[in-house]
């Protein structure tokens, strides 16, 4: 272990930069299971339709987080 | 002497034995130098998929007209496949077709990724990219058999990446984006979405529970050590619990998004 590898501190900014890039998803998680209450509040004879799309969304959603978990892990 | 010093630091900090991305290559076992080199991941593979196939063998051969407990919930689970996924996505008609291939998917991939939480374990056969690759290729494969098969290879094509009713310059941009999400990007986040799920999966998990060991066993001060670490134990007992409902839940994702994608092959009504 010399000086430079001392200075490899820097190398955890790629989970600050994780930590950032989990913000975009949390909003759009949030802004989806907002409106799938609220939509299932006002026809709830829909509510496993609206699930249905709930969960193609989340996982739309949960790609954009997991796309900066890989990067982090292949960088 | 910087040497000396970092290698005494090294030891001093010698702090809990946290997983890495090293615990999704681990070494080949068995066949080593051959195309056919078994390491522990695809073992888990073969022990799953044993596992898998005996337990609803026995189940389907012992099947009885009134189901007892265990048929009952294997009946369960692919009624729920089957109505939940299947004909609720594409309708009864289009949908029989690929109530077999969609029930194979879910359950294989959530044996698979059950493994994760499985003492002894302890690692999703899904973990690495090329099992979730497969599955992905298979859903390719069967879109684009779908597309052929109701419209025709170039009404597909035309349709997918020259929708009508677009000003035609627009195509310039439209036809590449939409053609690459129909080769690349679809298998791409199905394949992404399993394995990255898998892996930090694990992470969380053997991160909670090398905590917990080092707190209880290897830290100095017993009097801080043992709160901390029990509640780093109870948070991995939690991320089990997690990890059961994400490995659930991931199956569900990937069969639901197979089914809609088959269904975004065959022509509007």
């Amino acid at each position: 272990m010399d000086i430079i590898t001392l200075a490899e501190v820097a190398g955890n900014l790629s989970v600050i930069g994780y930590g950032l890039a989990t913000i975009g998803p949390g909003i759009g998680l949030g802004i989806l299971f907002g409106k799938a209450m609220e939509s299932t509040a006002r026809q709830p004879e829909m509510s496993g339709k609206i699930q249905t799309i709930m969960f193609i969304g989340l996982a739309l959603v949960e790609l954009l987080g997991l796309l900066g978990f890989v990067a982090l892990l292949i960088k | 002497m910087i040497e000396a010093v970092g290698a005494n630091m090294l030891l001093a900090s010698s702090g809990p034995d946290l997983p890495g991305v090293n615990d999704f290559l681990p070494p080949e076992i068995l066949f080593q130098g051959t195309p056919f080199a078994i390491n522990r991941i695809i073992l888990i593979r073969l022990v799953a998929t044993v596992v898998l196939l005996v337990v609803l063998g026995i189940t389907a051969a012992r099947a009885k007209l009134i189901p007892g407990r265990w048929q009952g919930l294997v009946e369960y689970g692919i009624e729920f496949v089957r109505n939940n996924v299947v004909y609720e996505t594409m309708g009864e008609l289009r949908g029989r077709r690929y109530v077999p291939m969609i029930t194979t998917l879910f359950f294989t991939i959530f044996v698979f990724n059950l493994f994760g939480i499985i003492p002894g374990a302890n690692m999703a056969a899904t973990a690495t990219v090329t099992m979730p690759l497969v599955f992905a290729i298979w859903v390719l494969i069967q879109y684009w058999i779908a597309a052929v098969r109701e419209k025709g290879l170039w009404h597909y094509i035309r349709d997918e990446c020259f929708t009508p009713g677009v000003p035609w310059p627009i195509y310039i941009l439209l036809a590449p984006i939409q053609l690459l999400e129909l080769l690349i990007v679809r298998p791409a986040s199905l394949t992404i979405r399993l394995f990255a799920n898998m892996i930090s999966g694990h992470l969380v998990l053997a991160t909670c529970l090398a905590f917990a060991q080092y707190w209880f066993i290897e830290a100095a001060n017993k009097f801080v050590g043992i709160p901390v670490g029990g509640l780093w134990f109870v948070g991995g007992f939690v991320m089990t619990l997690f990890e059961a409902f994400i490995a659930f839940l991931q199956a569900y994702v990937f069969a639901i998004l197979a089914t809609v994608y088959i269904n975004l092959s065959y022509p509007d009504e």
